[in-house]
């Protein structure tokens, strides 16, 4: 085990323990023990019933990760390259980065009605405007030599986009999904909870109308975790892999 | 193989407008070059005549000149270029195999071309290796054999030995000729060392700084390999004082004069 992670692990443990002290203090309806959630957390897997609700936010999470990724890379290459095109749609990027979340939210349900591409769309449409605007920054700084190296040697738009481009704003590019990975899931909750029928975020209002504090933190727990799976199993690897020219 | 390409350069100015605090500048002006197949030619002049500035015109990467480029013999509206620049512009997160297979035509034989420009290279060895583990001489190495990778009609070279020692450079001169037996190419060589055009040219072009026009145009038919010691230096004295007679090199001409063979 390494160091970084052994104090991790050390620090969690502390917030356990802190949690289990306030635990004490507290009304135990409104502050559960840790136990009392453990056991929440074992009914739930037993049931069925939190593999089914993560399951369906996951979905919901990969769909507007992906989505949201793609189409803000795509709108941050196209105005870090294109000056004009900049000026003309800075002030929308602007205007859709300053939208409370909740506006996008209510109107997606409201214009599309409450549906899953209305879900989609309300967390896609928040997301986009911060990739784009990172993306952008790495675009504007492109290094012009690598891209007269590949006009000279007739590399054509799909070879210096995946050979060139791409490669040169990986660093923006994870920084963009590093931070989406966090927000998005958040934001599907709140999506869930307004207009949904299933998913964390749903379970998490009825538990709210239930006043179930233990299984509003089962969830929470069982949520954090798998993020942090993600994050480790798939995202670190990935950039590992692209970062591994560095020395 | 592609066959080696005419040029025909007829540049009347080229300005670059004025930029921040910078004042507009005529980088060219009147260069007329003509430059026969197969030909190797050394563009001889001090930094900030515009050597670069007419490699990119020439390739095609600066459109904004008064003036044109032409390639007589080509049928295409341009020849392949191999284009080695000044600094080797790798790209980083690409192995050096990669790299150069990146500039090759599906049409290519690209297992034939790699083996045989990585081995003639001395790269084979490092052919999985990434760019920054690379000394700058190999890397230029790799430049240079990316140049040639593409089978170029016309290969343009800007400095592309440069802040290398002296016996590394030397070396690369070496190959770049060998290869340039055996893969023909016109060739456009920037330079600003006169021993370097005396040992590579055919013909050596010199310009004269802000804007850059021709100055002198000068032949070398000496063969290369006789070009060493006391003969080298004679040469590199006709480059440098072209107005003396001798009997080394033949003046073609003095001051700006616009070049036509």
């Amino acid at each position: 085990m390494t160091s970084g992670l052994r104090r991790q692990s050390i620090a969690i443990a502390a917030l356990i323990a802190l949690w289990q002290l306030a635990a004490i203090f507290v009304d135990t309806r409104k502050l559960p023990s840790p136990r009392t959630v453990m056991l929440a957390l074992g009914q739930a897997m037993a049931d069925g019933a939190l593999p089914y609700h993560v399951g369906v936010t996951l979905g919901r999470v990969a769909i507007s990760f992906i989505l949201s990724m793609l189409v803000g890379i795509g709108i941050g290459i196209l105005l870090g390259r294109r000056p004009r095109l900049d000026q003309l749609f800075n002030g929308c990027l602007g205007l859709l980065l300053n939208v409370p979340v909740l506006v996008l939210i209510v109107l997606c349900y409201v214009w599309l009605g409450l549906t899953e591409t209305a879900a989609i769309l309300a967390v896609t449409l928040n997301k986009i405007p911060l990739v784009a605007v990172t993306v952008r920054e790495g675009a504007r700084a492109l290094n012009p030599e690598y891209l007269e190296m590949a006009e000279v040697f007739r590399f054509g738009r799909t070879k210096t986009l995946r050979h060139v481009i791409l490669p040169e704003l990986a660093p923006y590019i994870f920084a963009a999904a590093r931070s989406g990975l966090a927000l998005i899931w958040k934001i599907v909750l709140v999506v869930e909870a307004f207009g949904r029928s299933n998913g964390v975020g749903f379970q998490i209002n009825t538990d709210f109308h239930n006043f179930d504090v233990p299984d509003i933190l089962a969830y929470t727990i069982a949520f954090i975790t798998i993020i942090q799976l993600i994050e480790f199993a798939v995202m670190r690897p990935i950039e590992r892999r692209v970062n591994q020219w560095r020395r | 193989m592609a066959s080696v390409s005419r040029l025909e350069a007829e540049i009347r100015a080229k300005r670059f407008s004025a930029v921040a605090k910078a004042p507009a500048v005529t980088a060219l002006k009147d260069v007329h070059l003509s430059v026969a197949a197969g030909e190797f030619v050394c563009i001889l002049g001090p930094s900030g005549c515009g050597k670069t500035t007419l490699l990119n015109i020439v390739a095609g990467l600066e459109r904004d000149y008064e003036g044109q480029v032409t390639f007589p013999d080509c049928n295409e509206h341009r020849p392949s270029i191999g284009y080695v620049f000044q600094q080797p512009r790798l790209l980083p997160w690409r192995t050096i195999e990669q790299n150069l297979r990146l500039v090759l035509r599906p049409t290519q034989d690209a297992a034939t071309i790699l083996q045989e420009l990585l081995t003639a290279t001395g790269l084979w060895d490092f052919r999985h290796a990434y760019p920054e583990r690379l000394s700058l001489g190999m890397s230029r190495r790799v430049a240079l054999a990316r140049a040639f990778a593409v089978e170029p009609a016309l290969l343009l070279l800007d400095e592309p030995f440069v802040s290398l020692d002296e016996g590394t450079a030397d070396r690369l001169r070496q190959l770049l000729l060998k290869i340039w037996e055996q893969r023909p190419a016109t060739v456009l060589f920037v330079t600003h060392d006169s021993r370097e055009a005396a040992m590579l040219a055919d013909r050596v072009i010199v310009m004269t700084p802000a804007p850059g026009t021709i100055q002198a145009n000068i032949r070398l038919d000496m063969p290369r390999v006789q070009r060493t010691g006391p003969v080298l230096a004679a040469l590199r004295q006709r480059i440098l004082d072209p107005q003396m007679p001798g009997l080394l090199g033949q003046v073609d001409s003095g001051t700006p004069f616009p070049l036509r063979q």
